[in-house]
């Protein structure tokens, strides 16, 4: 098309012509904060005893803006801040939503417990190879995943968050560390190359990578554009991120190589961000795609509850046990998905924030029984009971929360997951998630026997380390777990706004348009 | 070129399947690095291929005079590129250690981190 030459543009329905208010950069607060820190740590390494103090630091104020930003969303709506001065679809949007928001928030408090723990775990070396830059970089990964409102920067936060772990899994590079580095790198890859497929095939499509213009535009392109594939190569990918069954043989086989500080946030973090994703692009971008799909869905998240929970009864190691309680955790989840309807969703988000720290701290639990005890195998771990009352008592508190039982975190959203498969008439979905309920508390059950009641088999050879710091983190993290479990209203509410706002993407397109700009 | 195109993408996506099929991790390397390039050539393709001029506007005008080509995909490209050259380093450097230490590139032999019959726990007290 030949333009005048004379001819003037409106640069103001182009661009963001007023600047962008104080409060505004709270959108970006929970990627900059730990992205700056973990640059600053990475100057100071050889001040390796400022490390640990300054990522806690860090942690704090990304935790600080991430309460302020889910007030505000949760108050005003979806919160909007364009790069670049060039209105959406060309310019590229961090949008926050409450889902978004409440997500980073929950990982956010995860990773800042498992930094303070990390003071004990972490000896000078781990300092000195970079933990906490890797661990803050990973964080800034999550934080942009969790508030981009652009596909192909979901890829590269992606990408962002995955060398950061493969540096997290590797450090000490032991030889099981290598093993399951191997084996974790290059499926990551695999699946998140598989995303970049997808999103190659979605640009094809709409010409825009922007979610809000996407779900905009889905519906005029409905009849002629091969949806159902986008939709089946994301379920692919992003299942595969998130461990669901067929996919999942990667995260056993990884997540008990590393430091238990490292296992706690991955086991903690990682996989929801998958959950995020698939509940992203599925659930607002192609529902009906998503309707079609649900029989599917419905199927792979009962085999990954069922089949991941067998899997953690099977184990010896406490650590790999806990890896396939992960698991099973994600196909709690993607049984919401399947299910499509506001409260399956709303109790899929509330179970990823309980799983987010109820897993997280799972794991410190091992770390501090290993402390205690000198190992993480069932087979020399004994007696913990008679000499650490207290271990005891948070072993039962955590097993509980993660068996879905009172007074503990997992029992509202797997009640709100079981009444929402009966609405739906997914019986057996329901059936599947109180099965994994009974198996859940049968496999954590017996850990609990053999480690803690069995009386004392043989002294441990290693010198036991004080667990008064592993007591202040897992109360720390019991607090939010009783918390969800005594007093639900204000989670489920957050979930339900988050899951709406998912259904009805108009309020999320409005905020990313405001007033038909950039049409 | 536009048939061209997807044929090359589809050839490419073949040989890394195959490639990553195998149980020895430098030809599954060999096929990550191809699928990265099959994606690439995929998103090249999905901008539309056209035989325009690049999206250079002059001076005098405030918008391009002529159709443009399309920037963006090759920006996308480039910022897939510069990730997954840096994986596949990544990858290199830890397939080389992990094959020094574990003496082997044959993944059935990685058994370090699952290993094979383990004991059972104690089944009573």
């Amino acid at each position: 098309m030949a333009v005048d030459p004379g001819k003037t543009v409106d640069m103001a329905r182009a661009m963001v012509m007023e600047p962008v208010a104080a409060a505004d950069w709270l959108v970006v607060a929970p990627v900059v904060i730990p992205l700056v820190f973990g640059a600053v740590i990475l100057m100071l390494r050889h001040e390796t005893k400022l490390h640990a103090w300054t990522a806690i630091a860090a942690l704090a104020a990304t935790l600080a803006a991430n309460i302020g930003l889910l007030a505000r969303v949760v108050e005003n709506g979806p919160l909007v801040m364009t790069m670049g001065r060039w209105l959406p679809p060309f310019g590229i949007s961090f949008a926050a939503d409450a889902l978004g928001a409440s997500l980073a928030l929950v990982a956010t408090l995860v990773a800042l417990v498992c930094a303070v723990y990390s003071i004990s775990d972490i000896g000078a070396i781990g300092r000195r190879y970079g933990f906490y830059p890797f661990m803050l970089l990973m964080m800034a990964g999550v934080g942009g995943a969790f508030l981009t409102g652009d596909v192909f920067n979901l890829y590269v936060w992606f990408e962002v968050f995955l060398i950061s772990s493969f540096g997290l899994l590797v450090l000490g590079s032991e030889h099981r560390q290598l093993d399951g580095a191997t084996k974790y790198a290059i499926l990551n890859l695999v699946a998140t190359t598989l995303f970049l497929t997808a999103t190659a095939f979605l640009y094809g499509i709409f010409g825009t990578l922007n979610m809000a213009d996407i779900a905009r535009k889905v519906d005029g392109l409905r009849d002629t554009a091969p949806l159902m594939t986008l939709g089946v190569m994301y379920l692919l990918a992003f299942g595969m991120k998130a461990a669901a069954f067929p996919v999942n043989f990667w995260l056993p086989a990884s997540y008990h190589t590393p430091r238990i500080v490292t296992a706690a946030l991955f086991g903690g973090i990682l996989t929801k961000v998958g959950v995020y994703a698939l509940l992203r692009t599925l659930v607002m971008l192609f529902p009906p795609e998503l309707e079609l799909l649900s029989g599917l869905i419905a199927w792979v998240a009962g085999l990954t509850m069922v089949i991941g929970i067998m899997g953690a009864l099977a184990q010896t190691d406490l650590r790999r046990a806990l890896g396939f309680v992960v698991i099973s955790g994600v196909g709690v989840m993607m049984a919401g998905l399947a299910l499509g309807t506001g409260e399956g969703l709303s109790g899929t988000i509330f179970y990823a924030f309980h799983s987010m720290i109820v897993m997280a701290a799972l794991y410190l639990l091992a770390g501090v029984m290993n402390g205690v005890g000198g190992s993480y195998s069932m087979r020399t771990l004994s007696g913990l009971y008679s000499a650490h009352p207290m271990l005891a008592a948070f072993a039962l508190l955590l097993m509980l929360a993660a068996a879905g039982l009172p007074p503990a975190s997992g029992l509202w959203p797997k009640v709100m997951l079981v009444r929402a498969s009966l609405d739906a008439g997914y019986p057996w979905l329901a059936f599947a998630i109180l099965a994994t309920g009974l198996l859940t508390t049968l496999a954590l059950g017996r850990i609990f026997i053999l480690t803690i009641w069995r009386p004392r088999a043989q002294e441990s050879l290693a010198a036991p380390v004080s667990p008064r710091l592993g007591y202040a983190v897992l109360g720390a993290l019991s607090l939010p777990i009783v918390l969800m479990g005594l007093y639900p209203d204000p989670f489920i509410r957050v979930a339900q706004l988050a899951a709406g706002g998912l259904l009805d993407a108009a309020p999320y397109i409005g905020a990313v348009y405001p007033e038909g700009a950039g049409q | 070129m536009e048939t061209a195109l997807p044929v090359t993408v589809s050839i490419f996506f073949a040989v890394a399947i195959y490639l990553m099929l195998s149980k020895h991790i430098i030809r599954i390397l060999l096929g990550v690095a191809i699928f990265g390039n099959a994606v690439n050539l995929s998103i090249f393709t999905a901008g539309r291929v056209t035989r325009e001029v690049p999206p250079i506007i002059p001076v005098e005008l405030m918008t391009p005079d002529l159709p443009t080509a399309n920037p963006l995909p090759q920006a996308l490209i480039l910022t897939a590129i510069v990730i997954s050259f840096s994986f596949f380093a990544f990858l290199l450097v830890l397939a080389f250690r992990s094959y020094q230490e574990l003496g082997s590139d044959d993944t059935d032999s990685m058994r370090v981190a699952e290993p094979e019959g383990e004991d059972l726990p104690p089944l009573g007290y």
